[in-house]
């Protein structure tokens, strides 16, 4: 049977030469996502601020502005609504009650429910948190300090594996994603919230993922054409693993996509970060962590002959290219 | 690379099938399941978010723990200094978190110093004692309590605790909670099915400390109450009812304490029928009744609970029996609560609730349904893709897909791990990074045919050239897992918890398996060409 080939055989796309452009996109996309991050900022879900979230879910979608009045006459501080999922189901936050009395948040919990039921009968109680200022300060410290230490435990262990051009380009590289998953959530104001450091910390193992297998197939390049140049083994290398790169790149987000549409409101913006995240991590991946490994002096042993992997098959030789 | 012996295929085969009848009775409700008798069921643990239910984080009051072993220790002094044949003291003073006296007479001392060391107990594994003694211009004696002594009451208070939170919650009668301590200071509640979190809470709110102690009826003048100046050992408590100003005084040292309670219930008071609480005192508390119901006809006393008294009533006969009942202004659900604080025991240190995160039931089912509704639709778009990519090596891929993903549920279950929201999703992730594995196997096959090797030449070589690259990618992937489920809380924890179970699974499904199912079609087909 005819199978699918979504890349045909021996391409020979000019990556290289286009990174001088790719670079300024680069640079452009992140200072934006820092000048965003920092102006805009994230919104910032009762994880990391403290505070209560309840959600209900009403038979007909209510009028936001009757509901936010609702709540606003019980004078509990500043209120923020959101619809979640679909206009039917609404999220309503609230910042940590200001007595210190053991009590308050309950207090507090039941007289909005109350409000609530009040003047919109249909309503139903869907979930709810409740998140102590001290509590969320320790959570903010534990999501910041898991991403760092992921980005240098694996960039630890390229160091170790590879050559120390590997493991700086690749550190980069996922810091780079990492900017770009803040400047998305800065932008769209989407729910930053614990799922969301969960989804980045997914995105830091699968853009390794994607690094390891194009570095490994630069390294096995270098080793196999040592009078090539630089730019043209990270050409060659990128050429050879595009189908692999297309491939599972398609794969992932079918998987997502469906999770996306059909996987109900809670988890949406962690999987909207993924998927972002699939696509920046294989753009970083050719475009800043192989070019950087050429800039930074990365180069194969000339000193050294040739040394084809495998078993010396005739039509070994170097590849023929159209220059 | 055609060395793939029975045996090696048999306990391949036999590995799997049993991982894979693990994952069976999850698919069952756990009523049916629990019919099967002898037959191993386990069970995968929904997590709250899908089950529905609460969870709460409850933190230590530590610094009401200092007051009260400073004030223990204040009262234990006192006592001691009286004995026969006593000391004379000054005032103690413990305004300061330490506890210090003036010796009237300078020369006991030592006498007083054996006295207070015996007072004192070892604490940690340092040979420190839990109070440190020192005379301070040779007549004033000061106690300060140390880290030491401060952590392993908090130890021990913390340990009580938990099992008087644990308590509480069976009165309930949920299912299967969970209540676990985390680190010194901080209890874990975790309540499945739980709709009404407002009665735990309140439930875990109460201290339940139970005082019984005498009215001071001496007259006192009001200006000098509200100074704080009061007859010797006594002070000024307020009325439950809420009303302000509405105090009583009483004597500061307690008759009678919930430590001497056997049991409590809710009742109905004969006369009227309002709610009240029936207690019964044991052996030593009924004896200890009787003598003061004896002593004290026509005096008052105070029934106290968490520093609030509930009611003062005379003492109008003795009563022998060891039992009576609270009256106050009950209604059948405060007394109730009140009856099960009591029974279970007072909490030594208060607790606060930091976090708290509940679920309701609709939300809970909705998750799951379309968590699994997602999961279906990868699997089977991710199929359609490989079979069609990559024809009947994209088969054997997706067998393997489908063989991992029950066998992930089967070591979920074995593992007796909570599967959560986010681990649904991590079920649909490794889906799609399983098919990374065998994308990376066919597409090295591929090459390797287009170099001009032969069949057999470049299966071994797909096989062993991208394993390397999968072990480390998969190395990395392992890396960011584990961080989470060291870092990360309940739901997150889940979602790392499959993702690592993943990773080994779909390492050895995509490689070994496959290439189990590959190596057995070249040796019967020897085909001399491959559609990949």
């Amino acid at each position: 049977m005819r199978l699918l080939k979504l890349v045909p055989d021996n391409t020979n796309l000019p990556f290289v030469s286009l990174r001088v452009w790719a670079f300024a996109l680069t640079m452009l996309l992140s200072i934006a996502a820092i000048g965003l991050t920092v102006t805009r900022g994230l919104n910032l879900g009762v994880d990391f601020v403290g505070g209560l979230m309840i959600e209900e879910k009403f038979a007909t979608p209510p009028h936001l502005d009757t509901l936010r009045a609702t709540v606003d006459k019980l004078n509990l501080g500043e209120v923020r609504l959101q619809n979640v999922g679909d206009d039917k189901t609404v999220s309503i936050k609230l910042p940590p009650p200001k007595s210190a009395d053991k009590g308050a948040t309950d207090a507090v919990v039941k007289q909005v429910q109350a409000a609530i039921s009040a003047k919109f009968p249909d309503a139903r109680f869907s979930k709810q948190d409740a998140v102590s200022g001290k509590v969320s300060n320790e959570l903010i410290w534990k999501g910041a300090l898991a991403v760092v230490l992921a980005v240098l435990g694996i960039g630890l262990f390229a160091i170790f594996r590879f050559e120390w051009q590997f493991g700086v380009s690749t550190v980069v590289a996922i810091v780079h994603d990492v900017l770009m998953t803040l400047g998305f959530f800065a932008l769209t104001q989407l729910e930053f919230d614990l799922n969301i450091v969960a989804a980045v910390l997914t995105i830091i193992g699968y853009s390794i993922n994607d690094k390891i297998v194009i570095d490994d197939r630069i390294r096995e390049n270098m080793r196999r054409y040592r009078k090539m140049d630089m730019p043209q083994i990270v050409d060659l290398s990128v050429n050879e693993t595009l189908p692999r790169t297309v491939m599972t790149s398609l794969t992932i987000l079918l998987a997502l996509i469906a999770l996306l549409i059909f996987g109900g409101h809670v988890l949406r913006g962690f999987t909207a970060a993924m998927i972002l995240g699939i696509v920046v991590g294989t753009y970083s991946s050719i475009y800043v962590s192989s070019s950087l490994l050429i800039s930074l002096g990365l180069r194969p042993d000339p000193t050294k002959g040739d040394v084809p992997t495998g078993k010396t098959v005739p039509s070994e030789g170097m590849p023929t290219k159209k220059r | 690379m055609l060395d793939f012996p029975r045996w090696k295929i048999a306990s391949i085969l036999g590995l799997l099938a049993c991982l894979m009848a693990l994952a069976i009775p999850s698919f069952f409700p756990e009523d049916q399941t629990k019919t099967w008798g002898w037959i191993p069921h386990p069970h995968v643990n929904l997590g709250l978010d899908l089950a529905g239910g609460s969870y709460l984080l409850l933190e230590a009051d530590t610094s009401d723990l200092a007051k009260t072993r400073l004030n223990a220790m204040r009262d234990q002094v006192q006592s001691e200094m009286a004995r026969a044949p006593a000391i004379d003291i000054g005032d103690i003073a413990s305004d300061t978190g330490k506890i210090s006296f003036m010796l009237r007479d300078v020369s006991k001392v030592d006498a007083a110093r054996e006295r207070l060391n015996k007072l004192t107990a070892g604490a940690g594994l340092t040979g420190q004692r839990d109070w440190d003694l020192s005379v301070v211009d040779s007549s004033r004696i000061v106690m300060t309590p140390t880290q030491a002594g401060f952590d392993q009451a908090l130890n021990q208070a913390m340990g009580d605790a938990t099992e008087v939170v644990r308590k509480r919650i069976d009165e309930l009668g949920t299912k299967e909670p969970t209540i676990v301590r985390q680190g010194n200071d901080r209890i874990v509640v975790q309540v499945p099915g739980l709709q009404n979190p407002q009665a735990l809470k309140d439930l875990l709110g109460k201290t339940a400390k139970l005082e019984f102690k005498m009215v001071d009826e001496t007259p006192v003048d009001p200006a000098q109450a509200a100074k704080g100046i009061l007859p010797l050992g006594d002070q000024i408590l307020p009325y439950d009812d809420g009303t302000p100003g509405t105090t009583i005084m009483v004597k500061r040292q307690a008759i009678l304490t919930g430590d001497q309670l056997v049991t409590a219930s809710q009742g109905f008071k004969p006369e009227d029928n309002s709610p009240i609480v029936n207690f019964t005192f044991n052996s030593e508390g009924g004896k200890k009744f009787a003598r003061i119901t004896q002593t004290n006809i026509g005096k008052r006393f105070a029934v106290i609970v968490d520093d609030r008294v509930i009611t003062a009533p005379s003492i109008n006969t003795e009563i022998l029996g060891g039992s009576g009942y609270i009256e106050g202004r009950f209604t059948v659900a405060s007394a109730n609560q009140l009856a099960i604080a009591l029974r279970s025991g007072k909490l030594t240190i208060p607790l606060k609730v930091v976090e708290e995160r509940t679920v309701g039931p609709d939300l809970g089912a909705d998750s799951i349904r379309a968590g699994v509704l997602a999961c279906t639709i990868a699997v089977v778009a991710v199929i359609i893709f490989m079979f069609v990519t990559y024809g009947r090596f994209g088969a054997y891929a997706n067998l393997a897909v489908i063989i991992n993903v029950v066998v992930i549920v089967g070591v979920l279950a074995l593992l007796n791990s909570t599967l959560t929201l986010p681990g649904i999703a991590g079920f649909v992730l490794t889906v799609g990074t399983a098919v990374d594995a065998n994308v990376l196997i066919n597409e090295r096959i591929r090459e390797e045919r287009r170099r001009g090797r032969s069949v057999l030449q470049s299966v071994e070589l797909g096989y062993k050239e991208a394993s390397r690259t999968i072990f480390e990618a998969n190395v990395t992937h392992a890396i960011s897992a584990v961080i989470m489920l060291l870092m990360g809380s309940g739901p997150i924890r889940g979602f790392a918890i499959v993702l690592l179970i993943g990773i080994v699974t779909s390492v050895f499904t995509a490689v070994v398996f496959t290439r189990m199912m590959v190596v057995t079609w070249i040796r019967r087909a020897r085909p001399t060409d491959i559609t990949i």
